[in-house]
């Protein structure tokens, strides 16, 4: 089609044999790498730091909480005098705290880690690929998601500290919060371009750099889930990057398209043209922030399918029903973005669409999860580290779904909107939820990075403290949140007769967060230990099916010393007749 | 290492991977435009009042502009067939032609912007000229960014013309292809933002 006459083809490229690459040196190695495995890792690295940063933000707001207006003892003084004057946390800095927890943990933590550091890492090799199709643009995700990272970082020092409006933003309230808004703003165009960049990749490799043999119903369910996804990131961000181009013009050039004519602050009418419309802003960033909901959960369910498979030691039961529901959420998911916003008196006909689009895709989504619990029936199931957390994720999943259901629902989302009950509800999705399937993949899949397992019992310790610290944190702010809780009060609710019935919960969950973060003690020394003095493994510990397990542990530049074929689907585990409980892909 | 399929098209899909990722790069740029042309709808819809295009904006100069886009994109054409024919002189012309164009317009645009500033139009006056501004203001990037792309084929970039003329270009293709929908932009936003 695109052959110049006359041009001569160049000789088909000979598949270089892992081995013969020229060494590189330390920094195009390890720092600049065009690798997809380092930066595959350089993302989970970073994004594991900033999901401990991020925690940490909240392990202080929950002091407040806890205790509203006693000093904390020791970092209390730390912090200075402009934020914690004599120990006691200003109001101003609470929300900063709360802006940017909110927005580290999604935007830093969790979706870096799932997609740039799991998708990276596991999607090429599970597809038989040598790297990512655009190994360059892949390292220049890696940079710009840092630089978004550094620049939310930075604001934190900046006159007025870092962004105070909260991690959706809200207009008119950011347009005229302090520099920390701008810089918040800036961060995150990096950290949208750098999810195109990465998006654009993912789907290009998927599509062109399948090993032989491997069609689309031949992959594993991760490969789907990261597919899809990429669509949601490739799609979805685009709005939130006219949204934040908006604020920033707002913010910058004077204009006013979140401002309305009259605005009164501060007793004073806002010298501004007026006419804008603050309701284009919650349009513009739900139209995002719902997919990227989904952008946090698939990846999660990926990998959950992948260890349960294994340990079950059989089959996905309806892994195609699994693969048209992710199909099918993935597109649902761009037309339910208006339920986060029946309280802002859109309409009862909007509100009644929304209502019914939100309704139908809890269905896709029961079907992904009910397939996966009903994988369990009649497995003879090896409970190690990963399966634990696999097997923890689909409760907590579970629960943080279905008490999504009340807030989809115009009218019973009204009593419930911005209460405690929301807070509860979407981190029972995403704390003991996502971030437990993104626990069960470094667990899974540490020995194909390391060549190196993880220990199993700091593992187990690691699993049951944070399974009971989740919950003694998010099950008292269902309670809460009925009761009538505002998720924004600076003391917790202590000013309100209301909420005294259920003030001392605040106390649980803040000790249950401070333990939380002991049990994650466990694991971060397993990590480290494990990189040098962990148990070693082979190319297949798990004795699993996929395709990354044919690489040697840790891949050389290139991963496969010869080209995989598919030859079968995914999970041919326990096949009758065959003389092994496991049937990989990758063998004829 | 080399990563299959960058010059030849794997069989099954009938696609470079050059050529599937500049689709979807463009896809989200729809998605960003289509976000702001949406903004524009709601903000005009919810305005109490909003003025003709033309009484503000100088629609001979848009209109000149936008035959010097549509050119452009001619001699981009131009430029990827002279390739494919294996004349690479006429390719360095053609691209000439094409980033010579999108300096044309640029100027134009300048003109423009600076005789509103001198006018005391800005960004902040109305609704109207902040959308006016931030939507042009974006495109002329674009313009920008793809001149930038043009230069370096046409430059530095062309070296690989020698080495492996497919592969080549097929990559003007698709700058080719990403120049079409910096056009294409500007034709949905001509009739918008000066006529309507």
């Amino acid at each position: 089609m695109s052959q110049p006459e006359g041009a001569v083809a160049p000789q088909p490229h000979v598949a270089h044999e892992a081995h013969h690459e020229e060494e590189l040196g330390f920094w195009r190695k390890y720092v600049y790498s065009t690798d997809h495995k380092v930066i595959g890792i350089q993302y989970a690295i970073t994004a594991l730091l900033f999901l401990l940063f991020g925690f940490s933000l909240m392990m202080l707001m929950r002091w407040q909480l806890a205790y509203p207006g006693s000093p904390l003892p020791l970092l209390g003084a730390l912090l200075g005098d402009a934020r914690m004057p004599g120990g006691t946390m200003l109001p101003e800095f609470y929300n900063e705290l709360g802006a940017m927890h909110g927005t580290i943990m999604v935007f830093l933590g969790v979706v870096p880690l799932a997609v740039g550091g799991f998708g990276n890492f596991v999607l090429p090799l599970q597809i038989g690929a040598q790297d990512m199709a655009f190994p360059r643009l892949n390292m220049a995700s890696y940079w710009l998601f840092f630089l978004g990272g550094v620049t939310m970082l930075a604001s934190f020092f900046v006159p007025g500290g870092a962004a105070q409006s909260g991690w959706t933003s809200y207009s008119p309230l950011a347009n005229l919060a302090g520099t920390g808004q701008t810089w918040w703003l800036i961060g995150m165009v990096f950290l949208i371009t750098s999810s195109l960049l990465g998006a654009v990749n993912f789907i290009t490799t998927t599509i062109q750099l399948r090993a032989k043999g491997l069609t689309f119903y031949r992959f594993p369910f991760f490969v789907w889930a990261q597919f899809v996804t990429a669509f949601l990131l490739l799609l979805a961000f685009p709005p939130l990057e006219a949204a934040a181009i908006l604020q920033l013009m707002d913010r910058l050039a004077g204009t006013s398209f979140f401002l309305p004519s009259g605005l009164v602050v501060s007793g004073q009418v806002l010298a501004v043209a007026g006419d804008g419309n603050p309701l284009l802003w919650q349009h513009l960033f739900w139209f995002l922030a719902h997919p990227e909901v989904y952008v946090l959960i698939l990846p999660g369910l990926g990998i959950v399918a992948e260890i349960i498979a294994n340990n079950t030691r059989k089959p996905l039961w309806g892994y195609r029903p699994m693969v048209y529901s992710v199909i099918f959420l993935g597109f649902m998911s761009f037309i339910v973005w208006a339920h986060h916003m029946f309280m802002t008196g859109m309409g009862t006909t909007m509100a009644a669409f929304f209502q019914t689009t939100t309704m139908i895709i809890s269905i896709p989504s029961v079907v992904i999860l009910t397939a996966l619990v009903l994988s369990l029936w009649g497995g003879s199931i090896r409970f190690n580290t990963p399966m634990l957390f696999a097997l923890g994720f689909l409760p907590m999943f579970g629960i943080g779904g279905l008490t999504g259901l009340p807030l989809g629902l115009n009218v019973t989302d009204i009593p419930l909107h911005d209460t405690y009950y929301v807070i509860g509800h979407f981190h029972y999705v995403v704390a003991p939820g996502t971030i437990f399937a993104l626990f069960a993949g470094v667990y899974y899949w540490f020995p194909k990075a390391t060549g190196r397992m993880m220990n199993e019992t700091l593992g187990k310790i690691h699993f049951v403290g944070s399974l009971v610290c989740m919950n003694v944190i998010f099950m008292p702010m269902f309670i809460q949140g009925l009761a009538g809780v505002s998720r924004r009060l600076y003391d917790g609710g202590a000013s309100y007769a209301f909420a005294e019935p259920v003030l001392h919960l605040n106390v649980v969950s803040s000790w249950g967060a401070w333990i939380l973060a002991l049990f994650q003690i466990p694991f971060i020394v397993n990590f480290f230990w494990s990189i040098w003095k962990g148990k070693a493994a082979g190319e297949n510990p798990w004795e699993a099916t996929t395709i990354e397990w044919a690489a040697p542990s840790p891949p050389p530049h290139g991963n496969f010393r010869v080209a995989p074929e598919a030859y079968r689907g995914p999970y041919e585990y326990s096949v009758p007749g065959a003389a092994k409980d496991f049937s990989p892909q990758y063998e004829a | 290492m080399d990563i299959p399929y960058t010059v030849e098209v794997r069989r099954d899909t009938g696609l470079t991977n050059g050529k599937i990722g500049i689709w979807l790069f463009l896809a989200s740029e729809v998605m960003l435009f289509g976000a702001l042309f949406a903004s524009y709808i709601l903000i005009r819809a919810g305005a109490p009042s909003w003025p003709r295009g033309d009484t503000i904006l100088n629609v001979p100069l848009a209109t000149f502009n936008t035959i010097v886009l549509i050119s452009s994109s001619v001699t981009m054409v131009m430029a990827w067939a002279s390739l494919m024919r294996g004349r690479f002189g006429t390719y360095r012309m053609y691209m000439g032609a094409t980033i010579l164009l999108g300096l044309v317009f640029l100027v134009v645009k300048y003109f423009e912007y600076s005789h509103k500033f001198h006018d005391g139009l800005y960004p902040s006056t109305s609704n109207f000229l902040a959308i006016y501004f931030t939507l042009t203001g974006l495109h002329m990037l674009h313009v920008f960014g793809g001149m930038l792309v043009n230069a370096y084929f046409w430059g530095p970039g062309s070296k690989l013309w020698k080495t492996n003329p497919v592969w080549f270009t097929n990559r003007v293709e698709n700058s080719g292809l990403f120049w079409h929908f910096v056009d294409l932009v500007w034709i949905f936003l001509f009739p918008t933002l000066y006529l309507l």
